[in-house]
């Protein structure tokens, strides 16, 4: 077992394998993760977190590549963390995004993690934020979150970033169709991808139209950027609308928006703490039982039963 | 907090092999029988394939080789697994590698050759038996 105080003194100090098993530790739920987390926090805040979203196939990865050659052009590290659906059969995950990253792997200033969603309601890992937080404490610059924009995980990712890049690309069907609500609604940057492609330059108006009609956040007007992710084109001009949504941020909103993650993180918790703590006591003193037996002869429905015990359970 | 271990697999394909047919058969194997399967790609030399095995935390390193260079890159990658300090995870190999290669590559540290048309499922539960649990 490995001392938790000396583990996370080495992750502060950049050590990649002490940066992967205490991610590990964090992605397990194991003993000491959660006073590793307790002893990250007070480093954490110095990164600028960007999530890269968007349907499969339209080429998030090798965008992630060269965005990171970019940064490390400038002279900033990077930490990426790649998520990939679990599968709900087998419970195994192929986690197929750094392949198109493995170029990196010489750059000791890079460090790539996969993670795979491990059957997370919400679509993202439950414990991502965390994960996020051992590379934001390890001292990187920027942390990337590539995940698959699909239901829920499209929503999620604006608990998890602070600057949102979703990415389309032409001929995916009904663009319309393929721009839901919640992807408009969290851009905070849209990336039309793969522009060599015939109808390119109606996805991008489509796109702009549809922003047009939107309400804007107070002094940002999410722009449209056209790139071709293969050569690399477009990738300098996404990195300069990275770095002007990271100061309109400092200008005010990142205040807002951290607030609003610490409220959901604490929610978060109290769900989770909550749930663990009161079936634990309710199962150890038999009063579980006696609910599952009123609710099974019919005395009373799951929801009136609970609230009676709730109420009982606070008032002693 | 609920205990959420699965095993994690790197599959690598280190040397110049032009094609990943059986390597991705076998993640997709894995994968079916609820493993975690990171793929390296094509093309990967030691200090990559060591670097993505450090930074994933696995517990399996599969190698894939068709080219017949095993001998100089596995001995590569099995250094810089002990010069990183993971050098305990489960490595084991397959591909077309000779019989005779077998015994010198167990002594490096390969834990087991699987030979082509060793049966998937023979490869997985190997991987069930034999991985070490990390976290």
């Amino acid at each position: 077992m490995i001392e938790i105080d000396e583990l996370v003194k080495q992750v502060l100090r950049g050590d990649q394998r002490c940066i992967s098993k205490t991610i590990t530790l964090i992605e397990n739920g194991s003993p000491g993760a959660r006073e590793a987390i307790a002893l990250l926090h007070p480093h954490t805040g110095g990164a600028a977190i960007i999530g890269i979203t968007g349907p499969t196939g339209v080429g998030k990865s090798t965008l992630v590549e060269k965005l990171v050659k970019e940064f490390r052009g400038r002279g900033r590290t990077v930490g990426v963390v790649a998520v990939d659906p679990t599968s709900p059969f087998s419970g195994g995950a192929f986690l197929g995004d750094r392949v198109r990253m493995q170029g990196l792997s010489a750059d000791e200033g890079v460090f790539i993690r996969s993670m795979a969603t491990r059957g997370s309601h919400g679509g993202l890992p439950r414990t991502l934020r965390d994960v996020v937080k051992v590379l934001d404490a390890a001292g990187k610059d920027v942390v990337m979150v590539e995940t698959v924009g699909a239901g829920q995980s499209d929503v999620e990712i604006m608990r998890v970033a602070e600057t949102v890049v979703v990415m389309l690309s032409p001929g995916l069907g009904d663009e319309i169709q393929a721009l839901k609500a919640g992807m408009m609604e969290i851009g905070d940057i849209f990336v039309v991808n793969k522009v060599d492609r015939p109808n390119a330059d109606k996805t991008v108006l489509d796109i702009r139209s549809i922003l047009n009609m939107k309400t804007e956040e107070l002094g940002w007007r999410p722009p449209v950027v056209k790139t071709v992710a293969l050569s690399g084109e477009g990738v300098d001009e996404l990195l300069d609308e990275i770095r002007r949504h990271r100061e309109h941020l400092k200008s005010g909103p990142l205040d807002e928006r951290r607030r609003r993650k610490a409220e959901s993180e604490i929610e978060e918790a109290i769900r989770q703490r909550a749930t663990e703590h009161i079936l634990r006591a309710l199962k150890r003193s038999g009063r579980f039982e006696e609910v599952v037996r009123r609710i099974l002869t019919l005395e009373a429905d799951p929801y009136s039963a609970v609230d009676e015990l709730l109420t009982q359970m606070l008032k002693s | 907090m609920s205990s959420n271990r699965k095993i994690k697999v790197l599959v690598a394909k280190p040397g110049l092999d032009s094609h990943d047919r059986g390597a991705k058969i076998i993640a997709r194997a894995f994968r079916d029988a609820g493993m975690e399967v990171i793929y390296t790609g094509l093309r990967q030399s030691p200090e990559q394939i060591v670097v993505a095995a450090l930074q994933e935390d696995i517990d399996v390193l599969a190698l894939s080789i068709l080219s017949g260079a095993h001998m100089p890159l596995f001995t590569a990658i099995m250094e810089r697994l002990r010069a990183r300090m993971i050098s305990d995870i489960l490595v084991i190999g397959g591909g077309i590698i000779p019989e005779e290669d077998i015994p010198e590559l167990k002594k490096i540290g390969i834990r087991e050759i699987f030979g082509p048309g060793t049966p998937v499922n023979e490869v997985v539960r190997f991987v069930q038996e034999n991985a070490n649990q990390r976290g």
